[in-house]
Parts: structure tokens; sequence; C-alpha cells
């Protein structure tokens, strides 16, 4: 393997892993401090005990997310030098922003975790809160980051060095805002759903208990509201590429060719050497619709730029119809169960209801993902958009797959351990005693 | 006053608060190796209840180091990461471990195998990523081990692999150690417990003073930049002058079992030698051509770093302030010491 192709991988795998666990650690978080204070008025010890399962959960997954976000920060001075030395003065104020919010998030973490019989209810409450606030300040600071390599501004270019820098306006670019929101609902809805997925099929495993059906109303409602707000931002972080990425659009809907009243390709494939996408379900006139919202307005097709400079064109376009297929899925299943629950029937009874959600449960992470995939090939071969190729900032370090194949290892290692540490501690029944004991 | 400066002090005020927080966490996971005798589960369990809740506040220090770093030096971020590729990684796979394995060992409660198994990797790694860690630190500061420009960096190549970063590595490591078992006397509920503390206290800073003199005695020959430094530098005199005093505060209060006192004495002992060290490297960042003022982002670009930690730091301090009080203020210790 090249240098370009092991560091990418690297740093693909490094983010692949972490996001996973970056997404878990800024919405369990606000699902426990929703289960204490559903505790705190009622006092049913279901919710505390829910509380107790998922806090454990939060801090097997954010000391292991802690880490492998330090692998990240070194990781872009160790395969990527010349992009850092280039851009690390444009782009360090998200990341130092960042580096504080961490700082709240685990202090409250801690204080969360171990303070039950140390602090007063209401501030340990407000730890709760305000460790789901700051996570989803970092979130949002390292988005900007990455917003940045899309639409980077804040600087004027003077014979390929950054010069006239301004930190904040290059932290809140263009993409900066939708982006940022958007990541923010993905982790909400990946992780609300996987988490009323897991006691889906608990309450099918065990019966009905109390236990069960209030992790799952609490988790589905974020990941319900998540999933629909995602709608509204995945259209607007859509016209923000359309206006500032163009060829990044056509490579997600694989429109190679300029087009007035482009149709909205569903599913399909493109073939990049033949300039045309197969197999697709076209709604004519939808993608000039959603690109300016103007049923005639001309899409930019991929033929505005050479071959070369094109992204994996075919990866970039399922990878996207995967993220907004799950998105719709999950979608029209909230709408299912919103509407179900608005005419007063426990949907915890219908064991359809049930099977359906544990089936689509992994949906909000697989698209999770699948976004993330858009968003980086979708942005190739450029590491910051039109400014700088991801060939040009590689390390020319040797050997590089040493740390692909140590790094492949550890993270297997911890994956499989996390799992296994998950099914003991948040899934396993909670006996009677625990229940009436909390 | 520069901006270059301010930041640069705003990172060495961050290293030294990580060397005094999260290194004495590196140090309890190495004494975690050493527990041993009757006391062994209770020496355990001191050590893991003291970094439970601060652990990862702790380790944002070496973050908000590297953040800083890439943000306003970029050009010295870049070359680190290009120089010493081979070095970082055993950085990262020590602090992965050490981290994960810590969780790990703490949630496998009533599997006393697997326990025992994440336990060795935690108290393993703990020892290795301080060792390494001051690696890092010999090798910037001593210009022959991350220069070579004939050849390309490989991640086989071990340039460091010198006395000096060496020696530089088992300094930190004793340090840390000494600042653990120190906090740990202070922490521990009974008078044994404090004993063995107070014994390894005594014995990681005795190896300490030896790898500093060794370390100083190497610098002469390989390392004659931060040698001078140290000589010349009136900061750097002062500071290792005044870690001289502060050592021997500490080591009389170990003796005297006065460990409050010795807490604070080593503290700034640790605190004192890193200043120092930064005094000897001034102005470098990475010897030997990168400065904090050639390889600085522009002087607004700081300015606005400067004023963002400004910001951060209003909400840091409070924080830090209560996280410790929680955890580490008076009530607790006295009232273990009381129920002797």
């Amino acid at each position: 393997m090249n240098n370009l192709l092991t560091a990418r991988s690297l740093m693909g795998l490094t983010l692949a892993f972490h996001i996973i666990f970056a997404a878990v650690g800024v919405s369990l978080p606000l699902m426990m401090t929703v289960a204490e204070w559903r505790w705190l008025r009622t006092n049913d010890p279901a919710y505390l005990l829910l509380a107790k399962r998922w806090a454990k959960g939060t801090a097997i997954l954010f000391a292991v997310g802690g880490v492998s976000g330090t692998v990240l920060s070194f990781e872009l001075g160790l395969l990527w030098p010349r992009f850092m030395e280039h851009a690390g003065a444009v782009i360090g104020m998200p990341f130092s922003l960042e580096g504080f919010a961490f700082f709240t998030e685990a202090i409250f973490l801690g204080i969360y975790l171990y303070g039950w019989d140390r602090v007063p209810g209401s501030m340990h409450l407000a730890s709760g809160a305000i460790v789901a606030i700051s996570g989803a300040s970092s979130v949002v600071f390292v988005t900007f980051a990455n917003a940045w390599m899309n639409t980077p501004t804040g600087f004027d270019l003077v014979q390929g060095r950054f010069v006239n820098i301004r930190p904040f306006a290059a932290m809140l670019s263009p993409a900066a805002a939708p982006e940022a929101l958007h990541m923010v609902l993905a982790a909400y809805t990946a992780a609300g759903f996987a988490a009323a997925g897991i006691h889906g099929w608990l309450l099918l495993r065990r019966g009905r208990n109390r236990f069960d059906e209030v992790a799952i109303a609490i988790a589905l409602s974020i990941g319900g509201v998540a999933v629909l707000a995602q709608s509204v931002s995945g259209d607007a972080l859509g016209r923000m590429v359309g206006t500032y990425q163009p060829m990044k659009l056509a490579s997600f809907e694989g429109q190679f060719h300029t087009e007035k009243g482009a149709p909205l390709r569903i599913g399909g494939l493109p073939y990049p050497d033949k300039r045309e996408t197969k197999y697709a379900l076209e709604i004519p006139h939808g993608l000039s619709l959603l690109a300016s919202h103007r049923m005639n307005s001309i899409v930019e097709g991929l033929d505005q730029e050479p071959q070369a400079d094109w992204p994996n064109v075919r990866m970039v376009h399922i990878s996207f119809q995967i993220m907004v297929g799950c998105g719709s899925l999950l979608s029209a299943f909230t709408l299912v169960a919103a509407w179900l629950a608005w005419k007063r029937r426990p949907l915890t009874i219908h064991k359809t209801f049930l099977k359906t959600l544990v089936l689509l449960s992994p949906l909000g992470f697989l698209a999770l993902e699948a976004g993330w995939m858009v968003t980086e090939l979708g942005r190739q071969p450029w590491v910051i958009y039109k400014i700088m190729r991801t060939s040009e900032a590689v390390t020319s370090t040797a050997h590089l797959d040493v740390t692909l194949f140590a790094l492949t290892v550890v993270y297997f290692v911890l994956g499989i351990t996390v799992i296994w540490l998950l099914s003991r501690h948040v899934i396993q029944s909670p006996k009677q005693q625990e229940l009436e004991a909390s | 006053m520069h901006a270059e400066i301010l930041l640069s002090i705003a990172m060495l005020s961050a290293l030294v608060l990580y060397s005094l927080l999260g290194g004495a966490d590196y140090g309890a996971g190495f004494l975690d190796l050493t527990c041993s005798g009757p006391r062994k589960e209770q020496q355990r369990a001191v050590i893991a209840r003291a970094i439970q809740p601060v652990w990862e506040t702790n380790h944002v220090w070496l973050i908000l180091v590297v953040v800083l770093m890439f943000s306003g030096f970029p050009a010295a971020f870049s070359a680190i990461g290009a120089r010493l590729p081979g070095l970082l990684l055993f950085v990262l796979l020590g602090i992965i471990l050490r981290g994960s394995a810590f969780v790990f060992r703490a949630y496998f409660a009533g599997d006393a195998q697997t326990q025992l198994y994440w336990g060795r990797v935690f108290s393993i790694s703990s020892s290795l990523t301080p060792f390494f860690l001051g690696i890092v630190i010999g090798a910037i500061s001593n210009g022959s081990v991350a220069v070579n420009a004939s050849r390309p960096a490989s991640l086989l190549r071990v340039a460091w692999l010198q006395f000096f970063p060496l020696s530089v590595g088992l300094l930190s490591l004793s340090l840390f150690a000494y600042l653990a078992a120190t906090y740990l006397a202070v922490e521990a509920s009974d008078r044994e417990l404090q004993d063995d503390f107070r014994r390894r206290a005594l014995i990681s800073g005795g190896v300490s003073v030896l790898a500093a003199i060794l370390t100083y005695l190497l610098a002469g020959s390989s390392a004659p930049g931060i040698r001078e430094g140290l000589a010349s530098s009136t900061l750097s005199g002062a500071a290792e002058l005044a870690a001289v005093f502060a050592a021997y505060f500490a080591f009389r209060n170990l003796f005297l079992r006065r460990y409050r006192q010795a807490r604070v004495a080593a503290a700034a002992q640790v605190g004192l030698i890193v200043i120092g060290w930064a005094g000897a490297q001034f102005p470098y960042l990475l010897r030997p051509d990168l400065t904090m003022f050639n390889s600085a982002a522009p002087a607004n670009v700081l300015w606005d770093l400067l004023m963002a930690c400004g910001a951060g730091g209003l909400v840091l301090f409070p924080s830090l302030y209560l996280l410790f009080r929680v955890f580490k203020g008076r009530r607790e210790t006295t009232s273990g010491m009381e129920s002797t």
C-alpha cells in the first residue's frame, strides 16, 4: 500500500471507531439525565436504576472515546503533517475550544458517576445535564473543523500560503452550522434507536417489565425527535453542499451531466466511465427541487470537472443512498410509533412493534457511518476543498503500515471487550431486589 | 509581551498541571504493579479509588497541550509528528491501553481472572506511557535525535534510543511514581497503608534524584543545548534551586509522616523541575531548529487562542475546583483517619 492509502485507511479506521463512542458519549448522558429527572419527579425506582445503568454505559464508552479521540489529535500530525503545518493555525480554534468542552464533560462526568452520595441531588442532576451539553458542544466544535475543510474561509491565499487568518471566521464557515447540527442529530438518532432496540429485544425476551418500557420511552423519544429533525437539517446541508460544493452534490446523486430540472435518483449504481447512473428510480425534477427549492433549476454535473478530480462516485453515491434510506425508514417508524402513542395504544405490548424496533435499531449507526463516508469520500481528492489535495498533505514516513496493523489489532480487541462489558452491565436483566433497593 | 511567549506559558502551565495530576495517575498505575504483601488488595483499592473520578479530567491537560501546539505552533507540531513517528506510536498505544484497561478492570467486577488480566495491562501501560513521554521530552530537547534530513523518517527508526532520552524517560517515570506515592499516603485510610506508600515515595523519590543527576551528566555530552540552557537561564537556575529545596522539604515531611505538607512540597518540586526544563529549552520547541518564534502562527491567531484559553479557563477552573473539592476534599480523608 502506498502512504496515501495507508494514511487514509488509518484515519478512516480511527474515525469510524471513534465516531461510535463519541456519538454514544453525547447521547447517553442526555438519556441518563432524563431518566434521573423522571426519577426525581416520579420516585419510580425503574428510572433510577435506568439512570445508573446508562451511567455505567457512559463511563465505559466515554473512556474509550476519550482515548481514541486522543489518538486522532496525534494522528493529525503523524499522518498529515503538511496539512497541519498550513492549516493548523486556521482551524486550531475549534479544536482548542473542543479541548475545554472535553474538560467540562470529563469533570462533570466524574462528579456524576462517583458523586451519587457526595453531592446534593439537584447538583447531581445538573452535572448530568452539563455532561450532555458539553458533549454536544464537543461534537459541534470538532464538526466545525471538518466543515472548514469542506468550505474553507477565514484567510487569504497568497502563493499557496494562508495569510490574514481570521480564526473565528474560519470556524464559522458556511458548512459549519448545517454540518454540526446534522452531526449532533445523527448522534442522538444513532444512540437513541440503538438503546431502544436493545431494550426492545430484552422486553421480547423477558416479558413486560417497567424497566425496559421506560427505557424504550426515553430512548425512542430522543431518537425519534432527532431523526425527524434530521430531514430538515439534511435539507439545509444538501442546499449548502449544492451552493459551495456542487461537484460533491453531483457525486452524492450520481449526476454526471449538467441538467436543468434534474431528477432525484433513488438507488442505482453509477458507472463513471460510461458517465451514467443505471437502475435508479428517478423522480423527475426531484434533485433540482431539493438542491434549490425550484423545479427547473440547473444542477451542475460531474462533467464540469476533469474525471481525475472526481471522488469515488460509486462509493459516495452508495453511501449517500444508505444514509438517506436508513434515515427514511427510521422516520417512517417514528411517525407510526407517534401515531400509535397518540391513539394511546401501549406500544410495548405489540410484538410486531417491538420486533420492527429491534430490526431497525442498528440503522441509526449505519446511517452515521455512511454519512461520515459521504462527507469524507465526497470531498476527495481534496483535504481542503479546492485548496490542498489529500496527496499533498500526507506524511512521507516509511513503514506506516506498522501503525495501521497495530491500531487495527488494538481497536479490534477494544471493540470486542466493550461489547462484552456492555452486555454484562447495561443489558443484564435487573434483579427484583435491585429494583426494590433503588 | 509577545503572544508567542504568552501562549507558550499557557502550554507550559498545562504541561505542569498534566505532570502533577495526569502524571500522578500514571505513577499510581505503576505503583499498582508494586502492590504486594498482606495489604496488596487494600493498596490496589486506594489507588483505584484515588484515580477513578479524576483521571479522565487529568488526561485532558495533555490534549490541551497538543491542540494549543498545533494551533499556535503548527510548524513545530507537524515536525514532531514527522520526525518522531515511532516514538509517538508507543505513547499512543500506552494512552489507549491505560485508559481502556482501567475502566475494563473496574467493570469486570465479579470476574477475578479477567480483572487480574486487565489490571496487568493497566499497570504496565501506566508505567510505559510516562517513560515514553519522558523520551519525547528528551528527544525534543536534544537536537541530534530529531533531525536527519538526509533520510526520511521511518516508524522503525529508533534514533531516540540514546542514553539521554532514556534517562529523561526514567526520570519522568520515577518522578510520577514519587508524586503518586506521596499523594496516596495522604489518601490512604490507615497508618499501615500510609507507611506502604511512604516507603514507595521515599524509594521512587531517591531513584528520581539519581535519574536527575544522570540526566544532567548525560546532557553534557549528548544534549549540550539543554545543558547550556540549564546553566545560563536565570529562570532555569532559580527553578532548579527551588526544586532542590522543595525536594528537601518533601523528603523531610515524608520522613516525619507529615503527608499533607509532603504532598505540597513534592508537587512543587516536580512542577519546578518542569519549569526549569522549559527555561533551559527556551526559546526552542523542537531542537535544533524550531523555536516558538519561527514556528508560530500569525500573532492575531495567537491572541485569539489566548482569548479562547481565557474564556475556557473561566469555565474550567471553577469546575476543577468543584471536582477536587468533592473527591479530594479534607472531609473524606480526615474521616478515614479518624475511623482507624
